[in-house]
């Protein structure tokens, strides 16, 4: 596979409604701000572009089928190949992959992966009906779907088997909050406090409405390219800042769509498929033999199997073996809070179990931020220093590659140039990932970028 | 954070049959229209799917008559409380086997908002119901219980499955109640 660089991006800002916009017009907005970073006219970038992948999640949104094609077409990219990507909340991150893969695979120099959603053109509770649709309509939707409530009985479980606390999750929720007050993009920039959090509208026990992201209307764009693709790109004149950002790991995982179907496997089980290179010490083994002697089992809905296996995947590609530590930054598929905690077990920061407590260590917190809370341990790895989908927005098929976009400033250490002030770079990125996650742990991406040294 | 009082929106504004517009289209009237703020309009959508239970239609007509049947895998024994008609492992044919809608609650939920269409039935409580006849879970409402006292301690809780006498061939036609 040949080597990927992911050079230039654009986010348009996301908010609850952009009726002043079309989606068409949306994606050229992220579009040409991620042409502007480079400094190169549509004319030109369009002589070097071999192709694109589109991203959006719902038709029902969109109310409008082939909308990839609509986007491909406004942008002036027609003929050249395309296809729209779609898998629930994670299509951004699929998107983002399949990107990689066209150009890894020699079949493209230059690629742009765009994504967007508009999820304003329905009432609240409709859209809330949309999203449920992506669970199965025979069996699960019937009974009340709604996505908030799936991910509270996944939650329910965790705490039940751990001890888990709304308040630790809460955390998170001040966290990337805060972190948003300094990213201008963001949607929600709160200063808040874990109080507010839990006395805030509760939703569905015991997530209350700060501890669920929102619907949002927005665009996304990512320019990738090969050695080849970025000599002829800087040939024509574009400026790429060095250091360059590569993409060094790939990582997907499934997991059946009715969460009740997922499996209780066996410690054996566990061992044999999902457990992280770095947790098999005897130490962490006799932790895990502990917790299936007390009922625990794998995944079964407290854990996102999905997330475990992108994880491991994509580790071993970029040669990771000790995430929380050779990870400088995660933009984190955080839709709730619980979820953000679920995810920090399955990408190997902490062991399953211990996320309720990692949430309020500090671990994950960004240096230089002031949060109002008392946490013990320096910050490590920072997770969502742009502030997540909690409170950047998530209009789903553009969140995936938004946390691209992110990733992409923070390796290049450009953070105060996009969000005019240096408050969320994190200092000396290196290395970074991006976690993009569908309904209730369905398809789960997790790629890693890195600083090219 | 103290929220501003806020009255629901809703839709089903005025018919609106025309929208300010320069008299005359000048150059600086044109250039104006860039500035113009967009038109939005209602877009009603309605469909009446014919949904097919297919292979799975024996576990509705099952419920209908107040049995719970499962899906099992012959040689292994693995049971799932949806109905599958092949198994994931073995991917063999899976047989229909009778279970009893006995079990405990293994997690929940207290929706006290929902989609659009379960609105007006909130508060209302979605539980994970393992069954001991089977290997995964299933998930029902889950009734008499105070939806405003919501508990932890519910998760462990022993329950039972009801059927609706009224079928409406939705897996809602079972319904579990604190044994």
């Amino acid at each position: 596979m040949r080597s990927v660089y992911a050079v230039s991006g654009g986010v348009s800002k996301f908010t609850k409604a952009r009726p002043d916009k079309t989606f068409q017009g949306l994606v050229k907005e992220a579009y040409d701000d991620a042409l502007a970073d480079l400094g190169l006219t549509h004319p030109q970038f369009l002589e070097l572009v071999d192709g694109s992948v589109a991203s959006y999640f719902s038709d029902h949104f969109a109310r409008q089928l082939m909308a990839g094609i609509m986007a491909q077409d406004y942008l002036g990219l027609c003929p050249k190949p395309g296809h729209r990507v779609e898998g629930g909340g994670a299509t951004g991150g699929i998107c983002f992959q399949e990107a990689w893969k066209a150009v890894a695979s020699g079949y493209m120099d230059v690629c742009l992966a765009y994504g967007f959603e508009t999820m304003s053109h329905v009432a609240t509770w409709k859209g809330n009906e949309f999203i449920a649709l992506a669970s199965d309509v025979s069996f699960d939707y019937p009974v009340g779907g709604f996505y908030s409530g799936y991910y509270a009985m996944m939650v329910t479980r965790h705490m039940k088997e751990f001890g888990t606390t709304p308040e630790q999750m809460a955390h998170v929720s001040v966290k990337n909050h805060m972190n948003a007050l300094y990213n201008p993009y963001a949607q929600k920039r709160q200063r808040l406090t874990i109080a507010d959090v839990r006395a805030a509208p509760m939703v569905a026990w015991p997530l209350t409405r700060l501890d669920i992201c929102v619907m949002s209307d927005g665009a996304a764009a990512v320019i990738f390219c090969s050695e080849e693709g970025l000599a002829k790109l800087e040939a024509s004149g574009a400026s790429i800042p060095r250091p360059l950002v590569k993409v060094t790991g790939i990582g997907r995982g499934t997991d059946a769509m009715r969460m009740a179907d997922r499996p209780h496997q066996s410690y054996e089980t566990f061992l044999q498929h999902n457990l992280l290179p770095h947790e098999d010490t005897a130490v962490t083994r006799a932790y895990y033999a502990n917790l299936w002697e007390h009922g625990f089992r794998y995944p079964g809905v407290h854990s996102f199997r999905a997330g475990r296996m992108a994880a491991r995947q994509a580790y071993t590609h970029a040669h990771i073996t000790d995430p929380l530590h050779q990870l400088d930054f995660i933009e984190l598929h955080d839709a709730y809070t619980s979820s953000e905690v679920q995810t920090y077990e399955d990408m190997g920061l902490c062991r399953y179990g211990e996320g309720g407590p990692f949430a309020t260590s500090g671990k994950t917190f960004m240096p230089g931020v002031e949060y109002g809370l008392d946490l013990a341990d320096e910050p490590i790895c920072a997770v969502n220093p742009s502030g997540g989908l909690i409170a950047c927005g998530h209009p789903v098929g553009a969140t995936g590659l938004m946390q691209g976009v992110f990733a992409i400033w923070q390796l290049q250490s450009t953070i105060a140039q996009h969000f005019d002030n240096d408050r969320l770079q994190v200092p000396d990125a290196r290395r970074g990932a991006i976690h993009s996650h569908a309904g209730t742990g369905t398809y789960v991406t997790v790629t890693i970028l890195e600083a090219e040294v | 954070m103290a929220q501003k009082p806020k009255m629901e929106e809703t839709f089903g504004g005025y018919v609106l049959h025309n929208v300010p517009f320069p008299t005359e289209l000048t150059e600086e009237a044109l250039a104006a229209l860039k500035e113009m703020g967009p038109i939005l309009i209602e877009q009603p959508y309605e469909i009446t799917y014919l949904h097919s239970y297919a292979q799975d239609s024996p576990f509705f007509a099952g419920l209908a008559n107040g049995r719970f049947l499962a899906s099992r895998d012959a040689e292994t024994g693995y049971t799932y409380a949806n109905p599958r008609a092949h198994d994931m492992y073995t991917g063999a044919d899976t047989e229909w086997v009778e279970i009893q809608p006995e079990g405990v609650v293994h997690a929940f939920t207290v929706c006290h908002f929902g989609s659009e269409e379960f609105l007006p039935e909130c508060p209302f409580v979605l539980a994970l119901i393992e069954l001991p006849g089977a290997d995964t879970l299933f998930l029902a409402r889950l009734i008499d219980v105070d939806p405003n006292a919501a508990n932890l301690d519910w998760i462990g809780m022993k329950v039972k499955g009801r059927f609706r006498r009224l079928s409406k061939f939705k897996p809602t036609d079972i319904y579990f109640y604190p044994a």
